[in-house]
């Protein structure tokens, strides 16, 4: 009994540091590789996007996942939505941007993304 | 190819063909600069470009962004023709619903094939247990079945779930993945392994796994279907946009793509089309209705040089109009841009639920843990089965969706149902703040009144005259100034089919009025002041002219031969409906406040007429944002109303501006919430839409807190200790199916809201 404690409890650290402590590093740089983010199963893949302060970006995005959710893209920190067909390239254009972090996601977050400003 | 509007029908998936709409092409020896520079590139095979449509079909390997610059370097622009338009971008969406719909259903019927017949036996009282050879053969057999249904019918929620579990994060695929590959792989132990487990243990649950993944494709598919309708005011709005127009080129008329309509196109719309783009009247007059983007019922007749919208309706007479606003810049285009927009952005109200749908899933993750964990250590025999169940049932109940759904899904049909009466918001911040309003500030001129002063009055004081003749006098004398109110008199006349005539010895006496002569005759015309200067006898019609005064009206008294004529009263009217919209704004509570740049006199006059007990009057442009932050101070939501120009700073001060439209003559961009007609109802409106949205989003919210934070102890088995109640796993599936669906359905209920009848 003493053993399956330890394990439940381990199981629950595991869970905390996965999806809440562990901080993702690794970015992928649009302004060295031309990038499109495919949105399928649940993700935004790449989902950390580095891009240039102050200067307009453009986005490519490509959708194969059919559900309604993942259908809009938002950029709520820069007003933006857009709605990303099925299976075409879309390309989203951003305003230039101060350095920071800003999220995208789907408008139930479910997608979720970040893109970062430097 | 379609040979109507140029365009290719079903472009093909590698683009080979490219169609470019060229801009700026006037001649036709364009066409061999721009067919010899397009061939010049080493990839393109042939270009050939149609004048008359002004396109140009490109064969070859390249890509259109370097056709275009090519076009742009020889002093042309171009556009891709197969950009898809927001029309087809609908239809494509609703083939992409309607496909999503079907492979849910299909997945639906495969996982209930299983999982209804082996329900049924389990109610009916058939062993779930493994005890013997042949029931683990059995077993076995179910158990591969049951794996391949969740390969054919849920091998979305495991990918999903994996693919969001290497990227860190966890939504509703892993719960359900975690929830019914639990009830699996303990099932499979029980086949294979028996004897490793308590006896009154060895129980599985295939039907639990087959189940919920059936029952969740099914309230996925319902919700696509009533996602769908949640939409329709955007599907409305785009479906105004006509297909096609037919343009004058070379002298002929045409039928080409809306797409391909140019700047300064001269465009033909006969009675009974749809305007295609924004322009201005060239020939012909009609009457149009703009109901649709205005929500004002009554047409509005167009002469040459009015503007037109496009999406409106030509009803009577066949015009030509010179195109003056084309593909995203017509106001139709701005209007779907900025409802998509705010239909797809967020009240502060729905932060919250934001927050806590961040650390939801793996919450419900830990829940689950500790539940097995308590029924492990504290259960009754068999604790682990119960543990397995608890853990299971507290993964499928726990539903992300229904919390993520509550508020975009009500924006959307708010922010729809807002736009259907005319009625623009800018995003889900100012919804919020426009139910929460206390005080409205209503600007006089152009809000509460016409904004165009017109003579109300024509007090005939010689009866030697005529009324006719009395405007003719008064407008001739008149049409020499440039004062508002000598326009409104020149306006009035000229309305009623008379002519102002010339006049000689012009004179303007500042402060007092104008003299001239007029065949012969001595004329003055102006305030009381030019007439005691002249010693004109007025006898009691001063008391008379006060009156009007009293009225909000301006009298101005006409002599002729120094003897007195007429006073003629000039006034801004108030709008038909102020008084009636005024009264909702103050039947909701909302403290109602007059701004004017005008004399305390004429605004109290207008305020009193339209039941306005407040008056802030004589105040300067500048000084209007200070009304503003002064009613602030006294802890007042405040709202403004103004034109959307000189109120700019008072409207983006105050916590809700409102700029108020004449007409389709919108400033989109300048306010919070813009009103497409001039009626004060739009506020009125306005203000009703966003409470009910409001009331909406808490409404799902409570829903979606009250089933997770209720549901999830049940699953857990809190009950069991008092009432030994414990939830079938599949029975959770259901509630899980069914409470995305319910927000979505409710948010559905705000497609019947209509505001209060006017």
């Amino acid at each position: 009994m003493m053993v399956i404690n330890l394990i439940g409890l381990a199981l629950i650290a595991l869970i905390v540091w996965w999806f809440w402590l562990y901080k993702p590093s690794k970015a992928v740089d649009s302004s060295v590789e031309s990038i499109t983010i495919v949105v399928n199963d649940g993700v935004y893949q790449p989902s950390r996007i580095k891009v240039a302060a102050g200067k307009k970006t453009t986005l490519q995005f490509f959708r194969k996942d059919g559900s309604p959710c993942a259908a809009t893209v938002l950029f709520p920190d820069v007003e933006i939505s857009e709605e990303l067909p099925l299976e075409v390239n879309k390309s989203v254009e951003l305003p230039p941007m101060s350095s920071g972090e800003y999220p995208f996601h789907c408008p139930m977050k479910m997608y979720t993304g970040t893109l970062i400003v430097e | 190819m379609n040979k109507l509007t140029g365009k290719l029908d079903n472009p093909p998936a590698n683009k080979s063909t490219q169609e470019l709409i060229i801009e700026g092409a006037g001649c036709a020896s364009c066409v061999g600069k721009i067919e010899l520079a397009l061939k010049s590139i080493p990839d393109v095979d042939n270009a050939e470009m149609n004048f008359a449509l002004r396109t140009v079909s490109v064969t070859g390997q390249v890509g259109a962004e370097r056709l275009i610059k090519t076009i742009e370097a020889i002093g042309y622009n171009a556009k891709s023709a197969n950009e898809t338009s927001d029309n087809e971008l609908l239809d494509e969406k609703e083939i992409v619903d309607q496909k999503y719909y079907s492979s849910l259903m299909r997945q639906m019927w495969i996982a209930l094939g299983l999982g209804v017949p082996l329900m049924i036996y389990s109610i009916a009282g058939g062993p779930m247990t493994v005890d013997t050879t042949l029931e683990r053969g059995i077993w076995l057999f179910i158990g591969l079945l049951c794996a391949a249904i969740m390969y054919f019918a849920g091998k979305h929620f495991y990918v999903g779930a994996w693919k969001s579990f290497i990227n860190h994060t966890a939504n509703m695929d892993t719960l359900i993945a975690l929830g019914t590959g639990t009830a699996w792989i303990y099932s499979m132990v029980v086949v294979f392994f028996p004897m490793a487990l308590p006896e009154m243990a060895r129980h599985v649950y295939f039907e639990a796994t087959a189940m919920i993944i059936g029952l969740i494709n099914l309230g996925l598919a319902l919700e696509v279907k009533a996602r769908g309708r949640t939409s329709d005011a955007i599907k409305r709005l785009i479906g105004l946009q006509a297909k096609t127009a037919r343009v004058v080129r070379d002298k002929k008329e045409i039928d080409i793509a809306i797409e391909q309509v140019l700047l300064n196109d001269i465009v033909r719309v006969r009675p009974g089309e749809k305007i295609p783009v924004d322009g201005l009247v060239t020939q012909g007059h009609t009457s149009i209705d703009e109901s649709m983007l205005t929500g004002e019922p009554m047409p509005v007749e167009k002469v040459e040089g009015d503007e037109i919208v496009a999406g409106t309706l030509n009803k009577s007479g066949s015009i030509l109009f010179k195109a003056t606003r084309v593909g995203k810049d017509t106001a139709l285009a701005q209007i779907i841009n900025m409802v998509k927009r705010a239909q797809n952005s967020k009240p502060p109200i729905g932060r919250l639920a934001d927050i806590i749908s961040a650390y939801f899933v793996p919450v419900i993750m830990i829940t689950a843990v500790v539940s097995a964990l308590v029924w492990l250590n504290f259960g009754p025999d068999p604790a682990l089965a119960f543990a397995v169940v608890s853990a299971t049932t507290v993964l499928i109940i726990a539903c992300p969706c229904a919390l993520g759904l509550a508020t975009p899904m009500s924006v959307m049909v708010g922010v729809g149902k807002a736009a259907e009466a005319g009625v623009l918001i800018r995003n889900g911040e100012a919804l919020q703040t426009a139910s929460k309003i206390t005080a409205m500030i209503l600007d006089k001129t152009g809000t509460i009144t016409e904004g165009a002063p017109k003579v109300t009055d024509v007090l005939i004081v010689d009866n030697n005259y005529t009324e006719e003749y009395i405007l003719t006098v008064a407008s001739s004398i008149e049409s020499g100034s440039e004062h508002p109110l000598a326009q409104a008199i020149v306006e009035s006349t000229i309305e009623k089919g008379l002519e102002p005539e010339n006049v000689t010895d012009f004179h303007a006496i500042a402060g007092h009025g104008v003299e001239a002569i007029f065949k012969g005759q001595k004329l003055l015309f102006g305030n009381l002041k030019l007439m005691l200067k002249y010693g004109v006898a007025l006898k009691d019609f001063v008391a008379q002219a006060q009156q009007l005064a009293t009225e909000a009206k301006t009298p101005m008294y006409l002599a002729i031969d120094n003897k007195l004529a007429a006073i003629i009263a000039v006034s801004d009217p108030i709008k038909n409906d102020s008084i009636a919209a005024i009264k909702r704004l103050q039947a909701n509570g909302i403290r109602v406040i007059m701004l004017t740049g005008d004399n305390i006199a004429t605004a109290n006059a207008v305020a009193k007429k339209v039941g306005i007990t407040e008056v802030f009057a004589e105040v300067l442009p500048e000084d209007k944002a200070n009304k503003v932050a002064e009613l602030q101070a006294q802890g007042e939501i405040v709202g403004m109303t103004g034109d959307g120009i000189n109120d700019a700073p008072a409207l983006a001060l105050a916590n809700v501006g409102f700029a108020i439209g004449t007409g389709t003559d919108v400033a989109i961009e300048s306010a919070d919430i813009t009103l497409m007609r001039g009626s004060l109802h739009g506020l009125a409106d306005a203000i009703a839409v966003s409470k009910a949205t409001l009331r909406n989003i808490k409404q799902n919210l409570f829903g979606a807190f009250i089933y997770n934070v209720a549901g999830v102890p049940f699953a857990a088995g809190v009950l069991y200790p008092f009432f030994g109640l414990l939830l079938n796993p599949v029975i959770a599936g259901a509630a899980m199916a069914f409470s995305s669906l319910t927000v979505v359905s409710n948010a559905n209920r705000l497609r019947f809201f209509k505001p209060q009848d006017h």
